[in-house]
């Protein structure tokens, strides 16, 4: 994937005289120190990082950690004190006004926590907004924004106007002004923060149901870690006005940078955010099933490695079912020769794309470790109990250590 | 007792000044004189040419067409109807007259001034002790000066009802303006608006119910400027009460009063009306 925005050494101060507080950075003197020997406040510090081309990328961090200075830094909302916004490797810190205006009428949305609608304006003319500063002819621009509405399913209010509208409606309205001029990047500051639980969720299916027709760049700002875990393809955590990790959100779950990353995640049920493929383990008996292969070789491996269960996976790994020795034994006895004589009954394969809370059950009643398989039926490895539960007790590591 | 040592001769000095500007600027005062007087002069002959029915009926047409309500302009038209009948039909269309352009001129002149205020913080400090002493100082006091570079007549007392009434259109554009939502101002810039845009297409249309506000209080101090402006030489329901006084004629000043009154309310009541409308416009529009 291309690199859509790189942002380099991006310094925001807030303050007559952000000079004397860059030196002060510079010398490696801290945020607070700053404050009170200059009254100016550091807002975004040494911001580096890269947004790819058609990915959600989540920014996460307390209120106050200068994350939506940062999203206004990249649109210059907000005018950056030092460092670089590269858009396709074009600087907007540096870009004239009128430059600027261009690139917000054409390649850059945004989207506000408030919705930030007009009062005075219906809601097609809200969603033909952009087009109309844009000098959109009127006919084409009310065509556009009807059809922006109808891709985020307002049409039917295009001549409501916004204070008759419900929130989760009226954000509908704000992403569809977003949509209209059909954007590369959009910025989503705490898009859906102002909304109850139930709505916020069907608009994060909605914005990924969006992204899938169309793969935008979309740099989505929340304080909320169960939205950054489902929207985001990979995740910036800010403290305090620094980035202080970058990464998918299993990295930084399983590798969190410091304490601040990790406070995060205390509250986080782990078991919805990780999917079975997250905590596989290979290390098992498994036995390829082909041509000379028959049960007394299974019965071998099993009692060589010193192990009650087996994995039977066909030529390309494909998962075919589990044997174990009081199984492989009576098959014998029986007179059977074929493996499949001696598979273990009712153990299905689950899907790499389960999530934890939904493989508890399973795990819990089958007596061997559960084999996961990837969306061809390509064996992965299995879960057993003990993998799981440890897993599962990661958050109360947290809390004691 | 003060020391008169301190005494600081501001007076005299005031005095040299105006005698400097009639002096020197004396007709170019007058050109200016001149055409507002024509603007006002048509304007009134209009007003008292139309036959008295027709002006009813337009005012009842301009209330319903502000409030769709067809008892507010019927009350309107009655109003109109009642001064008539006090006998001073005439003297009412002058008086409206002077009304009309003394507003108009504050508004041109009130709106802009408001809008320079919003952009500017610095402009506001400035003008807010200037608005503040416009509307406390005596009219008294800058009707004399005014008499003496206009003349005596309605030229000075338009000016004067100008400078008394222009604050309110002034103070109230600059407020509509500094109370849009500046989320909504973030979000047009974000999406690429120039301040002209801004200006245009956000702040003015959202300010509208306060301008409509302040359009509404000016309207109103311009006509209870009349009478003090009738003591200058303009005619109208002012000069009707001035004579009262001066005769102690009690009953001629109170028909006169009463004629004030009743045009100060058809002027609130449109004023009011298309205020409301400008605040929920669309409203108003799916009832109707």
């Amino acid at each position: 994937m291309t690199d859509k925005i790189v942002v380099k050494d991006l310094y925001k101060v807030f303050g007559d005289r952000p000079d004397q507080a860059m030196q002060m950075i510079n010398d490696g003197i801290d945020k607070a120190e700053i404050f009170d020997k200059t009254g100016q406040t550091v807002g975004v510090c040494g911001a580096s990082f890269t947004v790819r081309q058609g990915e959600i990328f989540v920014v996460m961090g307390l209120s106050g950690s200068g994350k939506s200075t940062l999203v206004r830094l990249l649109n210059r909302l907000i005018e950056p004190t030092s460092g670089q916004v590269l858009y396709d490797g074009t600087d907007i810190a540096a870009m004239n006004d009128e430059e600027l205006r261009e690139l917000r009428r054409r390649d850059m949305s945004m989207v506000f926590q408030s919705f930030a609608l007009m009062p005075h304006m219906s809601v097609v003319e809200n969603a033909a907004f952009g087009l109309e500063l844009a000098g959109v002819a009127e006919n084409e621009r009310h065509e556009r924004a009807l059809n922006a509405l109808d891709q985020v399913g307002l049409k039917a209010q295009a001549n409501s106007y916004p204070d008759e509208l419900s929130g989760g409606m009226q954000q509908r309205v704000g992403l569809a002004r977003a949509l209209a001029n059909d954007p590369s990047v959009m910025l989503m500051d705490e898009a859906f923060s102002a909304l109850d639980p139930l709505i916020r969720t069907e608009m994060q299916d909605e914005l990924l149901t969006l992204q899938r027709e169309h793969k935008r760049t979309i740099i989505f700002i929340s304080h909320d870690l169960d939205e950054a875990m489902r929207i985001g393809d990979r995740i910036a955590i800010m403290e305090g006005g620094i980035v202080v990790q970058v990464g998918t959100p299993e990295e930084i779950l399983n590798n969190p940078a410091n304490d601040y990353v990790k406070s995060f995640f205390r509250g986080v049920d782990v078991s919805t955010i990780l999917t079975a493929k997250d905590i596989v383990v290979k290390r098992q008996v498994t036995v390829i099933e082909r041509e000379g292969v028959g049960l007394k070789t299974a019965l071998n491996r099993l009692r060589n490695e010193d192990r009650e269960y087996g994995y039977i996976v066909g030529d390309k790994l494909d998962f075919h079912g589990i044997i174990s020795v009081d199984s492989v034994d009576q098959a014998i006895k029986s007179g059977a020769d074929k493996l499949s004589a001696a598979f273990l009954p009712d153990i299905e394969a689950v899907s790499h794309d389960t999530q934890l809370s939904d493989l508890i059950g399973t795990v819990a009643h089958t007596p061997c470790g559960v084999p996961v398989v990837n969306e061809n039926g390509k064996y992965l490895g299995v879960i057993n109990r003990a993998n799981l539960l440890a897993t599962l007790d990661r958050e109360g590591d947290g809390a004691n250590g | 007792m003060f020391p008169e040592q301190l005494n600081v001769p501001l007076g005299k000095w005031v005095n040299r000044f105006v005698d400097w500007l009639v002096v020197n600027y004396g007709d170019a005062f007058e050109a200016f004189a001149d055409s507002l007087l024509t603007i006002l002069v048509w304007l009134e002959q209009i007003l008292r040419g139309t036959p008295w029915w027709i002006v009813v009926i337009a005012v009842a047409i301009i209330g319903f067409h502000a409030s769709r309500n067809w008892k507010i302009a019927a009350g309107l038209a009655i109003a109109m109807v009642t001064i008539g009948s006090l006998g001073l039909w005439d003297k009412a269309m002058q008086t409206l007259a002077l009304m009309i352009v003394a507003t108009s001129l504050s508004v041109i002149i009130g709106v802009p001034v408001g809008i320079a205020m919003a952009m500017s913080n610095r402009l506001r400090a400035v003008m807010l002790p200037i608005l503040d002493t416009m509307q406390t100082m005596p009219s008294f006091v800058y009707l004399i000066p005014a008499l003496m570079l206009f003349g005596l007549g309605k030229v000075p007392a338009i000016l004067a009802t100008v400078i008394y009434a222009a604050p309110p259109v002034i103070r109230l554009t600059d407020l509509g303006i500094r109370l849009v939502d500046p989320e909504v101002l973030e979000a047009s810039r974000s999406f690429g608006a120039s301040r002209k845009q801004i200006l245009w297409k956000v702040q003015l249309p959202l300010a509208l119910p306060n301008i409509m506000a302040g359009i509404n209080q000016t309207t109103m101090m311009s006509i209870s400027m009349v009478v003090i402006a009738s003591m200058i030489g303009a005619r109208g329901l002012g000069e009707q009460v001035l004579m009262g006084i001066q005769r102690l004629d009690v009953g001629a000043g109170m028909e006169a009063g009463i004629a004030i009154v009743l045009l100060a309310v058809v002027f609130d009541r449109i004023g009011q009306a298309y205020g409301k409308r400008s605040h929920r416009s669309h409203k108003a529009e799916g009832k109707s």
